[in-house]
């Protein structure tokens, strides 16, 4: 059998998955956001009705994943695996949207690479032929993540200039093997950087070497260059992770100007979120949302998604640890 | 297709280059606002600590009992006002200034009370309840103890 591995991280798929559908939730801030045209649902606040945040969030992600299978018309019964993850401990906002799935599940932590790390490895289980149908989907929601990673969110405190706000939202796709719509042809899984960063309320500095990483990896395994795509998109860099990037790659000879970032795009400046977004649903959303409706429009005809995540946890931080960080790629052509 | 080792692309800066960078690019904090809006708003709070003090005074209470009253009152204030979240967006604002007086020690022990509410009475508010001012007391409370003794040695 051939093998579908090029260079030193890059798979290509012989058999690319197809995006059927996709469906997003989000919070009313993010509703209120230059992209809030662009989701399939927004709440009128961040709990709608359920006894707790942490319900919320898997409503929320419930809600998506239920979305894009009603969306896509495809029978449940022929959805063979439920990818999904979140932020929170032991990934508990997936579990119990899975509970109510009834789809045999895998749940997958890479922070808020997760996205892209469930379409690279939902589309290797169909080009495999493990699977007719792959169900992805992650959430993040504000105020869990406050609660578990900073502070109670009544505490009137400063929040440090470089600090990104949690996204509140969730996102999910439909892949199937066969079918109209964009593809996904090739996927780059990135290696932990770890440069040193400590400080959590800098997550965009921490992260910004993992994903310069699997960028450079990424066109050097498939001997491409940044004009071969008409956007190369990161997850959750924020505004300084984004520059930081650009500028650790222009090291590498490697200039762009079709680079951005989900959580830059997600909130505009009037929201007053300091660095921009972060968490699992911000690339999620603005994925199945805008940069999809793209695709499809034919104004982008191959994407590069780059999920960036913060591997750290609570525990690690407090005991000085520095925060590991990975990026996760996956090629998108219409 | 062909499977060589192929490493290394690596990114060409150094961890050491990398956080020199960072910290170049990293916006700074907006200090100069920051102490202007924490002076104002903390001397706002304070001025109306002090015209409380006046009110009870007015009213016939002692002066050491208007002040304990006047106390009384603003960590109620600073706890109603934490309950309608509405002392986080002022925090937000005046930082220090609405964290030092007294209404903010309401502030950091009524937030964590209403956020773990739901993990129940025991292991939720009561576990939790001085997650953000236990620092404060601990350490304010140990370091009234050595200066207590200190001063008894003094005198």
């Amino acid at each position: 059998m051939d093998l579908k591995r090029i260079g030193n991280q890059t798979v290509v798929f012989t058999n690319p998955s197809v995006i059927l559908s996709s469906y997003s939730v989000v919070g009313p801030m993010e509703g209120k956001g230059p992209l809030g045209k662009t989701f399939n649902k927004v709440w009128p606040d961040t709990i709608n009705g359920n006894p707790s945040w942490e319900v919320a969030e898997s409503k929320m992600m419930e809600e998506a994943l239920e979305g894009a299978v009603q969306e896509s018309q495809v029978n449940k019964n022929e959805i063979d695996y439920l990818l999904a993850g979140d932020l929170l401990n032991q990934i508990i906002s997936s579990n119990f949207a899975a509970r109510t799935m009834g789809i045999p599940f895998i749940g997958l932590y890479g922070a808020c690479s997760t996205m892209a790390l469930s379409m690279a490895v939902g589309t290797m289980l169909i080009d495999g032929g493990f699977a007719r149908h792959v169900l992805v989907g992650v959430s993040s929601h504000h105020d869990t993540a406050e609660r578990q990673y900073r502070l109670p969110t009544e505490q009137g405190g400063q929040r440090s200039m470089s600090s990104q706000w949690t996204v509140t939202g969730a996102g999910s796709l439909l892949l199937g093997r066969s079918g109209k719509g964009p593809r996904i042809t090739a996927a780059t899984i990135g290696r932990i950087i770890d440069f040193g960063e400590t400080d959590t309320n800098n997550m965009g500095a921490a992260m910004a070497p993992a994903v310069a990483d699997t960028i450079l990896n990424h066109l050097h395994d498939l001997k491409r260059s940044p004009e071969d795509y008409d956007l190369i998109i990161s997850g959750d860099l924020g505004i300084l992770g984004l520059e930081l990037a650009q500028q650790v790659l222009k090291k590498n000879g490697l200039y762009f100007n079709n680079f951005s970032d989900c959580g830059v795009l997600i909130y505009d400046k009037s929201q007053d979120t300091h660095a921009g977004a972060s968490g699992c649903g911000c690339s999620a959303v603005v994925f199945a949302g805008h940069i999809l409706d793209k695709i499809k429009a034919g104004e982008y005809k191959r994407v590069l998604l780059v999920g960036s995540g913060a591997l750290h946890s609570p525990t690690s931080a407090l005991q000085g640890e520095s925060i590991p960080a990975v990026g996760h790629a996956v090629v998108i052509e219409g | 297709m062909s499977d060589q080792n192929h490493r290394p692309p690596n990114i060409n800066i150094t961890p050491e280059e990398y956080q020199e960078l960072a910290k170049k690019m990293t916006p700074k904090p907006t200090i100069l606002k920051n102490i202007i809006l924490a002076f104002l708003v903390g001397g706002l709070i304070c001025a109306f600590g002090q015209l409380c003090i006046n009110i009870f005074v007015q009213l016939g209470l002692a002066r050491e009992d208007a002040s304990t009253a006047t106390t009384a009152f603003l960590i109620l204030l600073g706890a109603l006002l934490t309950g309608l979240g509405i002392y986080d967006e002022i925090g937000k604002y005046a930082g220090a200034g609405s964290i030092v007086p007294v209404t903010g020690f309401a502030n950091s022990i009524v937030s964590p009370a209403l956020e773990f509410k739901r993990e129940g009475y025991v292991m939720g508010v009561g576990a939790k309840l001085f997650t953000v001012a236990g620092p404060v007391l601990v350490y304010g409370i140990t370091s009234s103890i050595v200066i207590g003794i200190i001063a008894y040695f003094l005198r």
